[in-house]
């Protein structure tokens, strides 16, 4: 069986390829290296040009290029016929995907198409055995699929023994965008859309787009850094910026915090702002008041960092660091870096 | 012939009221402490269906679910809001089902209801937190789909369209011809109960539930079929037991942890390196970050 590593390369709306692909490939390239298979990309849009550089530095080494006006923007049947039919001649073994709009939208119509499984935003990659007692047999080298689920209560280690390939979705930020020292060139390989596409895949059509630039969007994070008074300056809010980016989280605010100029109001927790149920929420310099609890009292784990040891929102957090954000956050970050590989 | 709208919904924990009791001490789930509820985006997605119906005048919103027998709960709750029929894919056969699983057995319960004209579904379940079965459910019909639907716009002769909420805007399509939709959290709440809905509704049941009826009630039912609500086994399906639960699924659970920490109660820390040290590595280590 071949062990062929797929990466989906999403086009962004600037035509690029999409971080979220990027940092796929930074995976899918130590992940080839431990099975000594190669990493493959594939693309699909108008005027892709730009693609075989772009991927480059993350050690692709061929790429499956599909090009026509008719395959930007994104449409999910023309896509879903190109990625099945590539996936099925190049026998893949594993495929990701990023688990964005359309990542979302076209992986599970592929893995239906393939008759595979498809682990949904996965946490963590790796490679792995799996013994089955009941007939003794070891199967070697899967992929382990790591994922929260039950509204991020758990974690699964899911894998798929028997039928391959084995595909999974990843968040953008999930995984850590490395690029090579020494850049690639890979070999390009251009498919006739023709070949891939009939007329009936475009039985639905878009009549209006209307994208806007990156807007803020707390409500959707699984990790909330917010900042309150407490903070001091909008200067310090940068630190806050760096943690969240770190842990691939959102930063929220308290309403003295916004009121103070330290963020924009659209980050406001609470009962003036939004209610989030992250899976944590590291509340920094932030008193209590039921105002913003009632924003953010369902998230799964909340870490308090305060000065008082008293303040109210001691009592819903589980865990009270008792501190400045000067020194504890800059601790949080060193101490990030140094744990996780 | 009336348009005929086939609704996805799925009854769930309530994972979104998650308390500290939720987590059983071994780390597994406790049910017992998690209400049953409909899917949240599934109510959207019923909304969105009456909408539809609204506007044809002459359609029919048909809830298909699959589950526990008790699942029957979410199709007298969507006939209190709406819907006009319901039917319970059930079968412990299908125990232990993934996406691909799923969306096979319920594909099958489609295909016995066709011709349909749409069906809808909700864009996530908050349990299973995949998002994949929608889609998949597509392909096997093979009928083109679109997601994060937002709106119903309307129709332009015969051809639907729909707003969809993206990452970072929005998309309206047209489709043409059957189609499965998948609705997103952001379209519309799904109307309440109606009072003479649930007056006529309340005494629809299910095979298994009539089991335990007094004789009375089935004579009720005979006389009024709008109460029965349709039940469905694998044989019924004629499905590929294959196909089905454990043997169907390609992904396997190897492992589950439970995220919720084991200490109930607050823990106070200093901010002291080896302090910050430990509790970053026991995030990571329970992957709450990492
Ligand atoms: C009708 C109404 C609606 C409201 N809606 C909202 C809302 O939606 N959201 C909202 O947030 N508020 C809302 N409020 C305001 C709310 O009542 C509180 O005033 C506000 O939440 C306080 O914000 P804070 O915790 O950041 O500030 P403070 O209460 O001033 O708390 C600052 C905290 O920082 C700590 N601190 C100070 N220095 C440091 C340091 N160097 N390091 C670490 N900790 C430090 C202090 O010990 C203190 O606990 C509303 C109020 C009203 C009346
Ligand atoms: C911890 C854990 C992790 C899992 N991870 C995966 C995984 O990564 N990949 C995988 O393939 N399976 C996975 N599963 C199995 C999966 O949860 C089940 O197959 C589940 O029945 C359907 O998936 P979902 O809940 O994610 O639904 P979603 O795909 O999120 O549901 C989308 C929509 O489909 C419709 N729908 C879904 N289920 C039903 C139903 N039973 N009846 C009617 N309509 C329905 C609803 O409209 C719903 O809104 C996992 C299960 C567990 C317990």
């Amino acid at each position: 069986m071949s062990k062929n590593i797929f990466v989906y390369c999403e086009i962004t709306e600037e035509g690029h390829v999409a971080d979220v692909s990027l940092e796929l490939c930074s995976r899918g390239y130590k992940l080839a290296k431990e099975l000594g298979v190669e990493l493959n990309a594939i693309a699909i849009g108008n005027n892709l040009n730009n693609v075989a550089d772009e991927v480059s530095a993350f050690g692709v080494n061929n790429l499956y290029l599909t090009e026509d006006e008719k395959l930007f923007p994104y449409l999910n049947m023309p896509h879903s016929n190109i990625v099945s039919k590539i996936l099925k001649e190049q026998k893949a073994d594993i495929v990701l995907f990023g688990a964005t709009s359309i990542g979302r939208d076209l992986a599970p119509r592929v893995a239906s198409t393939l008759k595979c499984g498809l682990t949904a935003d996965c946490t963590s990659l790796e490679i792995g055995d799996h013994y089955v007692k009941k007939t003794d047999t070891t199967y070697k080298n899967l992929l382990y699929q790591i994922r929260p689920a039950f509204g991020g209560n758990i974690v699964a280690t899911i894998i798929n023994p028997d039928m391959h390939p084995q595909m999974a979705t990843v968040r953008e930020g999930v995984m850590k965008l490395e690029p090579l020292r020494k850049k690639i060139k890979p070999e390009v390989i251009k498919l006739d859309v023709n070949k891939y596409v009939s007329k009936s895949d475009f039985a639905i059509s878009i009549i209006d787009r209307q994208i806007e630039a990156q807007k803020i969007n707390i409500k959707g994070a699984q990790i909330i850094i917010a900042g309150g008074y407490g903070v001091g300056s909008k200067k310090n809010f940068g630190l806050l910026n760096q943690l969240a980016e770190l842990l691939g989280g959102e930063v929220g605010a308290s309403r003295a915090a916004v009121d103070a100029g330290y963020a924009e109001h659209e980050r406001q927790i609470g009962q003036t702002g939004v209610t989030v149920r992250p899976k944590l929420y590291i509340a920094c310099g932030i008193s209590g008041a039921v105002q913003h609890t009632a924003g953010m009292d369902q998230s799964a784990q909340v870490i308090s960092i305060n000065i008082d040891e008293e303040a109210p929102i001691s009592n819903i957090a589980d865990y009270n660091i008792i501190g400045t954000i000067e020194s504890v956050i800059p601790k949080m970050i060193k101490y990030y870096r140094k744990n996780s590989k | 012939m009336s348009y005929k709208i086939l609704v996805l919904a799925k009854q769930v924990p309530d994972t979104r009221n998650v308390g500290k009791d939720a987590m059983k001490s071994d780390g597994t789930v406790n049910r017992a402490a998690l209400p049953a509820i409909f899917n949240p985006e599934d109510l959207n997605a019923l909304e969105f269906a009456l909408r539809v119906k609204d506007k044809k005048g002459d359609a029919e919103v048909i809830i298909i679910t699959m589950g526990p027998p008790r699942a029957a709960d979410i199709i007298r709750e969507g006939m209190y809001r709406g819907a006009d029929k319901g039917v319970l894919i059930t079968d412990r056969k299908f125990a232990g089902s993934d996406t691909l699983a799923t969306s096979y057995a319920i594909s099958l319960a489609v295909k016995k209801l066709a011709p349909f004209d749409m069906v809808v579904a909700g864009r996530q379940a908050i349990d299973g937190d995949t998002a994949q079965v929608g889609p998949q459910v597509a392909e096997k019909l093979n009928i083109p789909q679109i997601t994060y639907a937002e709106e119903f716009i309307g129709f332009s002769g015969k051809k639907i369209q729909v707003k969809r909420r993206l990452e970072r805007g929005i998309e309206i399509l047209e489709a043409e011809g059957p189609v499965l939709i998948t609705v997103h959290s952001s379209a519309a709440n799904c109307r309440v109960r109606n009072a003479k809905r649930v007056m006529k509704y309340k005494y629809a049941r299910t095979e298994i539930e009539l089991q335990e009826a007094a004789e009375d009630y089935i004579e009720m039912l005979e006389n009024r079929p709008y109460l029965q609500i349709k039940q469905w086994s694998v044989t019924d399906l004629n499905a590929d037991v294959s196909l089905l639960g454990l043997s169907g699924s390609p992904t396997k659970v190897k492992k589950i942890e439970s995220v919720v920490f084991t200490q109930k109660n607050s823990t106070t820390l200093s901010s002291s390196d080896s302090d910050i040290n430990k509790l970053i590595k026991s995030l990571i280590s329970s992957h709450v970050i990492g």
